[in-house]
């Protein structure tokens, strides 16, 4: 563990510097963590697993400036991850299907979890309700590849519009995950 | 979607974060907010005009010193919260101290006081006002405070608006040292800390509100 610990931590580090690949490595190894922590505490629900993993690794993604280097990784996405929990059992208001105590213990995310099980809510198409210039720029950028300049230049918007919508664009759909779309 | 997709999508084209302007956008946030307190006093209150022969007093920077204290190791905690993971450490106890401090001080002064004046020591000329003045005077740094930490991920949530309130204030009583006259340790005791608990409170309610995310 402490080496994935150290692993993982590394490669974000990268990431926050904007190395792309370390960033994708990352979240590539994150998620089967994820998953297995969800999976634990989400026995009761075995369709939310997917959903809440993906929603877990927007929380991340977003939150990633968050991220304080002097502290262990496994505490802040730990403590994300059952944000994100504790959020959805709200919303359903079905807390007795929760099976562990969401105690404060410091939880070590041991275990690894590689099967994707099918995500129920489908982001693209969540995507597709956001307004025109989030969209425009995610699609553009995150989805088609294009650098922000190519993006700029393709929507007739300005560079830092296009950083802008992606940025807001995630914390957009981040906030229709959460109202239940 | 699925998983694999979405973190192609999250990680194509990722910015680098860049903390340095994060910080300076919270440290702005936070100065407007104390700039907008300290013209609300002046406006509303007035700054005392024995102010500068009232700072060659001790007990003057007593009093200055137990607001500052307050408010900024209720930030620190609040920053604490703002990021998960992070431990609130010493904080909670840090907080502590200042309050036990004027505590004594407070309990100190009414021992030793003739019994007659020592209702004049606890409610001065302004316990009426004093708890109120500092919640009002406070409320642009709450929204400051508030604002900063929305920028955040703030996990406990109703914990988190206790700790920007009361830092929030603190500061705003630190604000209101400028038009108030009382000094003495055992009207601060209590007026002044219900003054600053009035934000925590409001910060407690409205934090689950405000802060989710």
């Amino acid at each position: 563990m402490q080496t994935s610990e150290e692993r993982l931590r590394g490669l974000l580090l990268r990431g926050l510097a904007g190395d792309e690949a370390a960033y994708r490595m990352f979240l590539n190894d994150l998620t089967a963590h994820l998953r297995a922590f969800l999976r634990k505490r989400l026995a009761g629900l075995p369709d939310e697993v997917e959903d809440l993993v993906q929603e877990s690794l927007i929380a991340v993604h977003n939150q990633r400036h968050t991220y304080d280097p002097a502290q262990p990784l496994t505490a802040w996405v730990v403590a994300l991850a059952r944000y994100k929990l504790i959020d959805l059992l709200r919303r359903r208001s079905r807390q007795d299907l929760l099976h562990d105590p969401l105690d404060e213990d410091s939880e070590q995310l041991l275990a690894v979890d590689g099967e994707a099980a099918e995500a129920r809510r489908d982001l693209a198409k969540l995507l597709d309700t956001l307004p025109e210039r989030q969209r425009a720029s995610i699609v553009c950028v995150k989805l088609e590849g294009l650098s922000v300049a190519e993006a700029a230049k393709r929507t007739g918007m300005s560079e830092s519009a296009v950083k802008v919508g992606i940025h807001r664009g995630l914390k957009a759909l981040a906030a229709r995950i959460r109202s239940g779309a | 979607m699925n998983t694999d997709e979405l973190i192609s999508l999250l990680a194509t084209g990722v910015e680098p974060v860049d903390a340095r302007a994060r910080t300076r956008g919270v440290a702005l946030a936070l100065a407007a907010g104390l700039g907008a307190a300290l013209l609300l006093m002046a406006a509303l209150l007035g700054i005392r005009p024995d102010l500068a022969s009232e700072a060659r007093l001790p007990q003057f920077w007593l009093r200055e010193l137990f607001c500052a204290a307050l408010g900024l190791i209720a930030l620190v905690g609040a920053r604490r919260l703002a990021h998960p993971g992070t431990p609130l450490g010493l904080a909670p106890l840090a907080l502590a101290a200042p309050l036990v401090l004027m505590g004594s001080a407070a309990a100190y002064v009414l021992l030793e006081a003739a019994p007659q004046s020592r209702l004049d020591l606890l409610m001065g000329q302004t316990a009426r006002v004093c708890s109120m003045l500092i919640a009002l005077v406070s409320a642009p740094v709450f929204v400051a405070v508030i604002w900063a930490m929305r920028r955040h991920a703030p996990t406990r949530l109703r914990l988190s608006g206790a700790a920007a309130g009361l830092a929030s204030g603190g500061v705003g009583a630190l604000v209101y040292t400028l038009h108030c006259p009382e000094l003495a340790p055992p009207f601060l005791a209590v007026w002044y800390v219900l003054g600053m608990l009035i934000p925590a409170a409001c910060g407690a309610l409205l934090g689950p509100r405000l802060l989710r995310w």
